[in-house]
């Protein structure tokens, strides 16, 4: 062993372990008085292994947590959306039943349904093109950048906390911080918390406020984008709208992707703020009453879980569905440098 | 800590270069200014019109104004709980402005006697407890994974990367059903398992994919060179990486902290007796009975709960908008 002139052999290695790896890895008994050649080869397939070995050995708690706590869950919920199950007696199996539920007999669903829609379709585009203006603002000065930064990225690291959700409806509720000042311009819409047409945009409120996290991403792509570009454009004749579409869009096409994706996917979840401001009801008339809320309400007030995992199911394919658009249509508007395309 | 301030330095050279960048004929560097106002004066025109229009000062005026009306809105509903703390219960009807008319320590008074006749400080203990012992699983197991994924050519692991990445865009919603029905079946509910396993398991990818960009930018020769010193894997790992590792392990550990200590739809599910809840679960106790008679005591339990939140910010800002800065640009 000592002999080996293998350089890439861990010394670690004892020979009684190599031999048997050898024979395992489908060696003749030859091979173990094989030349210099076949046992290097050998042995190269005996590091990959040892590689694999050591790979899965350092994934192990990731290995359990992806199959027990993730894809395992999955296909159980998979499973219960066809059944009847109120965890005290075995699941029923029902077909699909609880779909079918859902889209013809269920109006607090569908209502459900369109609140999440128009909370994700008009909330996000709105925090994200927030989060851009304000990194070009940002970027734009070069004292107390860092202070802005900051002040702007705080409400991303709190805002889905209880307590900024009971923050929230005292200064939407009537006669509050928010009904003072808009009633200071003549605007009486008295308390947004109860009201139908006043809840969504108060949680659209909510959401813009955390632009924060995507504005800091887009802050960092800003700075990636070569100055040559802009001062090519500027010898062009470019105007500032003109630069922002032609190069400032596509250079940060691909970061625009990103927060997009994960924006949306992200408001899909949102529990806790519309749960505590509608005192976890989805109060009024179902306005808060998202996706993730009725679930909570089906499943754990309720213990219909065959129901609610179905709702799941079709919030997963949702998501989905909106997922893959973006991927499609990312072909046509995504941009990397260096691309050959 | 030294490679804590690089790491810091690196985000202070991108600004640093930005300022000198474009701050050059205003303020930097006079000697060089002069001589190349010397050398010829009909360059002056052409610099500008490339430094472009945007920096003139009125422009530059108009920024300013505009970012600090800007964070003064941002921060308002944070400047107006501090202050609706000290006011008394009786004034939140009558009094709208920012300010309180009578000041009192009232409110914290009344949170300090309890919720559910459980003192605040038990909640807040329970919610430490929690916080830490999740920021020990997620920093144990993310490493140990990023490790793998970053270091040891496996067979496999392009695949389980994708996989990775992909519970990044899993909705949590299918699978937290599956998962309350089997920590039922193993009499957990009502323990804080349900809450912390999953990040000794490193289920949040995030926290991988941090780990593993950092990890890939860290040379390696210097676990190449104690490869050939006879190490394993496991020595490289604690011995090489982990020490380098520090500047990710501090914004992993701090986000893991934050995150766990807001954390609602899980306690709110597992725990059952109000002497296990986590802070935010007592706090919608709290809002829930009190809200409408005691209002200036739910505004100050709100507030104490976000002071370690807002503590951990101040202090690490830096580490955690650098972390989100990352994120985003290798994604």
């Amino acid at each position: 062993m000592a002999a080996s002139p293998d350089p890439g052999q861990t010394p670690t290695t004892d020979d009684s372990g190599r031999t048997a790896d050898r024979r395992a890895a489908g060696g003749t008994a030859a091979a173990t008085r094989a030349g210099r050649r076949a046992s290097r080869s050998s042995n190269a397939r005996v590091i990959a292994r040892r590689e694999t070995v050591a790979g899965y050995g350092f994934m192990v708690p990731w290995l359990i947590g992806f199959f027990g706590l993730t894809i395992g869950p999955m296909l159980i919920s998979l499973y219960l959306a066809f059944t009847r199950y109120n965890i005290l007696r075995p699941p029923r199996w029902v077909g699909f039943d609880n779909f079918v539920r859902m889209f013809t007999d269920d109006p607090v669903f569908l209502r459900s349904a369109t609140v999440t829609l128009q909370y994700v379709l008009v909330g996000t585009p709105i925090k994200l093109a927030a989060a851009l203006a304000i990194a070009m603002l940002l970027n734009n000065i070069t004292r107390g950048s860092g202070f802005f930064r900051s002040a702007f990225y705080a409400p991303s690291l709190i805002g889905a906390s209880v307590s900024v959700a009971i923050v929230w409806r005292a200064m939407f509720s009537a006669n509050g911080p928010v009904d003072t000042s808009l009633q200071f311009f003549g605007l009486n819409l008295g308390g947004w918390v109860g009201n139908v047409d006043l809840a969504i945009p108060m949680m659209i409120i909510l959401a813009v406020w955390q632009f924060g996290a995507p504005m800091v991403i887009f802050l960092a792509g800003l700075k990636q984008i070569p100055t040559e570009l802009y001062e090519a454009a500027d010898v062009d004749g470019a105007g500032a709208v003109r630069k922002f579409w032609k190069v400032t869009v596509p250079m940060l096409s691909p970061v625009i992707f990103f927060n997009l994706l994960l924006e949306t996917i992200h408001a899909f979840q949102v529990f806790g703020s519309a749960f505590i401001i509608s005192g976890g009801t989805g109060a009024p008339a179902g306005r808060l009453n998202f996706f993730t809320v009725y679930m909570y309400k089906r499943g754990f007030q309720d213990l219909q879980m065959g129901y609610a995992a179905a709702i799941a199911w079709v919030v997963l394919v949702a998501v989905a569905i909106v997922a893959l658009i973006m991927f499609r249509t990312a072909r046509s508007w995504v941009f990397y440098a260096g691309d050959s395309r | 800590m030294s490679r804590r301030d690089t790491m810091a330095t690196d985000t202070a050279m991108v600004a640093a270069e930005a300022t000198t960048g474009s701050g050059a004929t205003t303020a930097g560097g006079p000697p060089a200014q002069t001589t190349e106002r010397d050398r010829a004066d009909t360059t002056r025109p052409r610099r500008r019109s490339w430094r472009g229009p945007r920096r003139n000062p009125v422009a530059t005026g108009m920024w300013y104004l505009s970012l600090t009306v800007l964070s003064a809105v941002v921060l308002y509903p944070l400047v107006w709980l501090v202050l609706a703390t000290f006011k008394p219960s009786s004034e939140f009807g009558a009094n709208r402005g920012l300010l309180p008319w009578e000041p009192t320590l009232a409110n914290y008074a009344n949170v300090w006697d309890g919720i559910a006749g459980i003192p605040l400080w038990r909640y807040a203990l329970n919610s430490l407890v929690v916080a830490t012992l999740a920021v020990v699983g997620t920093l144990t197991a993310s490493s140990l994974t990023a490790y793998a994924f970053a270091r040891i050519p496996f067979k496999g692991s392009g695949i389980f990367f994708t996989l990775m990445i992909g519970t990044l865009l899993l909705p949590f919603h299918v699978i937290i059903i599956p998962q309350y029905i089997i920590f039922n079946q193993l009499d957990l509910v009502d323990t804080y398992v349900p809450l912390l396993i999953g990040k000794f398991l490193a289920t949040d990818a995030f926290f991988v994919f941090l780990m593993v960009q950092f990890i890939r930018n860290i040379p390696r020769e210097l676990d190449e060179a104690a490869r050939i010193d006879g190490a394993g894997h496991l020595r490289v790992f604690w011995s090489v990486i982990v020490p380098l590792l520090r500047p990710a392990l501090v914004t992993a550990g701090i986000f893991s902290f934050i995150w766990s200590w807001n954390d609602f739809l899980p306690p709110l599910i597992y725990l059952t007796s109000p002497e296990n809840y986590t802070l935010p679960i007592a706090l919608r106790l709290f809002n829930d009975a009190t809200s409408t008679s005691d209002y200036g005591a739910t505004m100050a339990a709100s507030f104490l709960a976000l002071v370690p939140v807002l503590l951990f910010f101040l202090i690490f800002q830096r580490l955690l908008i650098q972390g989100v800065a990352t994120q985003g640009l290798k994604g």
